[in-house]
């Protein structure tokens, strides 16, 4: 006897494109410096699916883009996006400036407007005046200039630090010392691996692995707090440097 | 982009260039994807918007989008917002708030909802954040595009009238626009109201969001035509300060804007914490002292050192 329940009763059915990887990413910008951070565990639902899948790329010499949220849709868009940016190197011989990328981000999210790419961007790097700076985006576009921020599945562990930590939310600075408008790389790097250890500890879809990408400013070297840890040096046209950093994180 | 708008737009001068490089509509690259293609426009895949092959594209955005219907759906985009703007005899004044929300969790507390369209046009930001930046910014193209081809600046009305246009045309695909379009042109300081459901208005006085009622309560109360423009400076970031201590989905800071016949001036950016027990600091036109606790602590009944009687 053939199951009649599925003719008689009422059916329905969804188109549902995305899906959620869950881990987080993070950028800071320092006075002549940014970093780009992320984790590299990418799961669905309970399981892990793999421990390294990078959710952090450089653009170009001074811009590096984060992306979290579905990784099918991030991987997509920057391919896309590095796409572009070919084209623009191909028709002006250089580099698009990074206030620049940011609207090209803006318009590409747009574009898809009715049919969103779930995707978080953090772009960050060094501007055309030398200042660190990051930008972040949301799925369908709207983006705004800022000095840090987190993005993804701990995003309400991290950013609360971080409004502590940089921005010195709810903290009194002593008599005659204010607090710094931007921070030391080496004070950078420490809240970085902070952050990320700690979101670790508390959140099931963060840790494995952590990858963190330092973009230095034209005629800036690393300071020596930093260089002991050996971060690689990407290959750069000159002027502006990008570091990569890697740090494990707990597995289980 | 909407035939009708660009039919209207468009010059002889415009229809000559065109008939002559003998371009049809497919050839001609997409102008929602505006930005140099650098000479790459041909590769850019298809037409302005890409939408799902569904039978009802708005419902499949809806589902994933609206945060009302569903709190658990995955792309929150951000909402929950005051701003206000209003006429009077030096001008208009526009104040906003910043915290955007998505869900409960406060996303931005910097976020910038003026957007400062040129030197004589402000548009305000409530509802969708993306659509009010994209298409204000796609407005202030459309703006100067105005002032090439007519050589003198567009008026607040017809500027207001084109993104009413825009946004209409789009009428029941989601998007979520409620903006008040506020400049100076030949007939003086004006404000339109404009959203996405079509509606335009021109008014003295408007204020929209969540906060909304709150910011009336005080601007309606305050306000009169021929005010200083300290006083209308003070009344503005009285009103959004007001809006952020009683709505929950507004707050962090108030973001103050003074349009004259001369433009627009940003006046300043106020901690709506620091208001309410300090003030707004050495301003001209603020009376002094914190605008909420001072005044309820100061009183008798609410005062928490009362000494108890043995």
């Amino acid at each position: 006897m053939p199951d009649m329940s599925a003719i008689v009763n009422p059916q329905q059915r969804q188109f549902n494109p995305y899906a959620e990887n869950g881990g987080t990413i993070l950028a800071i910008a320092g006075a002549d410096f940014t970093v780009i951070a992320g984790d590299t565990r990418q799961s669905e639902g309970y399981s892990i699916q793999t421990r390294y899948a990078p959710k952090v790329f450089r653009l170009t010499d001074r811009a590096v883009l984060a992306v979290n949220g579905f990784a099918a849709d991030g991987n997509m868009f920057v391919k896309k996006v590095k796409q572009r940016l070919e084209w623009y190197r191909h028709a002006h011989a250089k580099d698009m400036p990074l206030r620049a990328i940011a609207r090209l981000i803006q318009t590409m999210l747009y574009a898809q407007r009715f049919f969103p790419y779930y995707v978080y961007n953090i772009l960050g790097g060094i501007e055309e005046d030398g200042t660190g700076a990051v930008y972040s985006f949301d799925p369908v576009g709207s983006y705004e200039r800022e000095t840090c921020r987190a993005a993804g599945a701990a995003q309400s562990l991290v950013q609360p630090f971080l409004d502590n930590q940089i921005y010195f939310k709810n903290q009194t600075a002593a008599q005659g010392s204010p607090h710094p408008a931007h921070l030391p790389l080496p004070d950078v790097l420490s809240i970085v691996i902070d952050s990320f250890t700690s979101a670790t500890e508390r959140h099931i879809e963060v840790g494995d692995g952590l990858e963190m990408y330092i973009v230095l400013a034209r005629g800036r070297t690393l300071p020596d707090a930093v260089a002991g840890l050996r971060p690689q040096e990407l290959p750069s046209a000159g002027g502006e440097k990008v570091f990569v950093l890697k740090r494990d994180l707990k597995k289980d | 982009m909407n035939s009708l708008v660009r039919q209207f737009l468009i010059t002889d001068a415009d229809r000559e260039t065109e008939r002559s490089s003998e371009l049809t509509n497919e050839d001609r690259p997409s102008d929602a994807l505006w930005g140099s293609q650098a000479g790459f426009g041909h590769l850019v895949e298809g037409h302005a918007f890409n939408i799902p092959a569904v039978p009802d594209p708005s419902a499949f955005l809806r589902l994933h989008t609206d945060d009302h219907a569903d709190p658990n759906c995955k792309i929150k985009i951000q909402h929950g917002t005051t701003t206000l703007a209003f006429r009077f005899q030096g001008g208009v004044i526009v104040a906003v708030d910043s915290r955007a929300t998505a869900g409960s969790y406060i996303a931005s507390g910097t976020v910038k909802k003026v957007i400062e369209i040129n030197p004589y046009l402000l548009g305000t930001m409530a509802g969708g954040a993306a659509d009010c930046q994209y298409w204000e910014t796609y407005l202030g193209i459309q703006c100067r595009l105005h002032e090439l081809r007519n050589r003198e600046r567009i008026s607040v009305a017809a500027a207001s009238k084109y993104l009413s246009n825009l946004v209409y045309s789009y009428k029941g695909m989601g998007l979520s626009m409620g903006t008040m379009i506020c400049g100076w042109d030949k007939t003086g300081p004006t404000i339109f109201y404009v959203d996405s459901d079509g509606s335009r208005l021109k008014g003295d006085l408007f204020s929209v969001g969540s906060g909304s009622t709150f910011a009336y309560g005080v601007l309606d109360q305050g306000y009169r035509w021929d005010m200083t423009d300290e006083e209308a400076q003070e009344l503005g970031r009285r009103s959004i300060y007001a809006a952020g201590h009683r709505d929950a989905f507004s707050g962090n800071t108030c973001n103050l804007y003074h349009v004259k016949e001369d433009g627009w001036k940003f006046i300043g950016n106020y901690d709506i914490t620091k208001l309410h027990y300090d003030g707004p600091g050495a301003v001209p036109g603020a009376p002094g002292g914190g605008y909420g606790y001072d005044v309820r602590t100061d009183s008798r009944f609410s005062t928490l050192s009362e000494p108890v009687a043995a």
